[in-house]
């Protein structure tokens, strides 16, 4: 096992749930360099909602809430505001964050409470067998859009922007150092950070979307199709259609912060 | 030259490792392991720049790069 792997998994759930060439285990290899990096580890608090991204927090060695579908944003708020000084880092999937759990997405972006959330986006729900999501792509076939999904895909990064998030990025599997450089800022950002974090999902979103269970080509395809920001800047919409657009969107560190407004108004009182 | 450990028990045969690897160090080997999985194998050690793309890729952390000395 790697020595990070060593330092850092909670052994006795092992082995992972994850498919042979799931990206997930790529984005918790990137995640755990990076806690290994910043030395956080006794002030770390994961939270997962539900589905296979929200495992991820059970196999690390830490302090875990694995909540309700949709609900870890919410959870993730309560334990931030019990104890700020913790970094909190929420690992949710496309329907778990934007789908049943969008409204807490939307207020814990509102807030901008300091949250890292990273949104493990395979644009399927996977666990349950492959059903259709909110940023599942327009016409792919799904088990419950089998004549194609009749719905454009929602652009979550845009939506954490409009909401009020201090820290929006999206990067992919197939960019794992970008990943992690990300996650770094993300997770020293004070404020909601949220990362779109495009997935390969070789079991369900592979085999009936993609055409491929090949863990090695979605990766390929989704390499092909990113496109970095600065390139991006300078195309039109049409452009952009199905491209995935990585790198940091947008930072700002003006607004002010749910848990130091709290705490700053218990002080007064 | 590197020291590239393979970890039999975790690697759940994806070959990602091998699809990454800019230099064509790693293969497909023959073998299973208890899982059912073919393993990687490495099979040009001498063409091992330490990119880690291999380390970095596992979605499982079943590879170890290992720079060795007189490179460092």
């Amino acid at each position: 096992m790697h020595p990070i792997a060593e330092k850092y998994l909670r052994k006795r759930a092992l082995p992972f749930i994850f498919c042979s060439g799931c990206g997930h285990g790529t984005v918790l290899n990137a995640f755990l360099r990076v806690v290994d990096e910043l030395g956080i580890i006794d002030d770390l608090s994961l939270v997962g909602g539900i589905g296979c991204s929200s495992w991820a927090p059970v196999f690390v060695n830490t302090d875990v809430l694995h909540t309700l579908h949709g609900r870890a944003i919410a959870a993730a708020t309560g334990l931030k505001l019990a104890d700020p000084k913790r970094h909190v880092v929420v690992f949710t999937g496309d329907g778990d964050c934007v789908g049943i759990g969008g409204n807490h997405f939307l207020h814990g972006a509102r807030r901008n409470i300091d949250l890292t959330v990273i949104m493990l986006d395979n644009g399927i729900y996977g666990m349950t067998g492959g059903q259709m999501a909110p940023t599942t792509p327009t016409d792919a076939r799904t088990q419950t859009s089998p004549y194609g999904n009749l719905e454009p895909p929602l652009d979550a990064c845009a939506v954490a922007i409009s909401a009020g998030a201090t820290y929006v990025g999206r990067w992919t599997t197939a960019h794992p150092k970008g990943l992690a450089g990300g996650i770094k800022e993300a997770i020293r950002h004070k404020g909601f950070s949220f990362i779109d974090v495009v997935s390969q999902c070789p079991t369900q979103a592979g085999r009936y979307i993609y055409g491929t269970a090949n863990p090695a080509e979605l990766l390929r395809m989704i390499k092909e199709r990113s496109i970095a920001k600065r390139k991006a800047d300078g195309m039109s919409p049409e452009q952009l259609e199905g491209r995935i657009v990585v790198g940091k969107l947008h930072e700002e560190t003006r607004r002010p912060e749910l848990s130091e407004r709290l705490y700053g108004i218990m002080k007064r009182g | 030259m590197s020291t590239i450990t393979i970890d039999e028990i975790y690697c759940k045969g994806c070959h990602l490792c091998i699809d990454q690897c800019p230099k064509a160090v790693l293969k497909v080997s023959s073998r299973r392991n208890a899982k059912g999985y073919l393993v990687p194998q490495v099979d040009r050690p001498e063409d091992c720049t330490a990119c880690r793309l291999c380390e970095l890729i596992c979605p499982d952390m079943a590879i170890t790069v290992e720079k060795s000395d007189h490179e460092k």
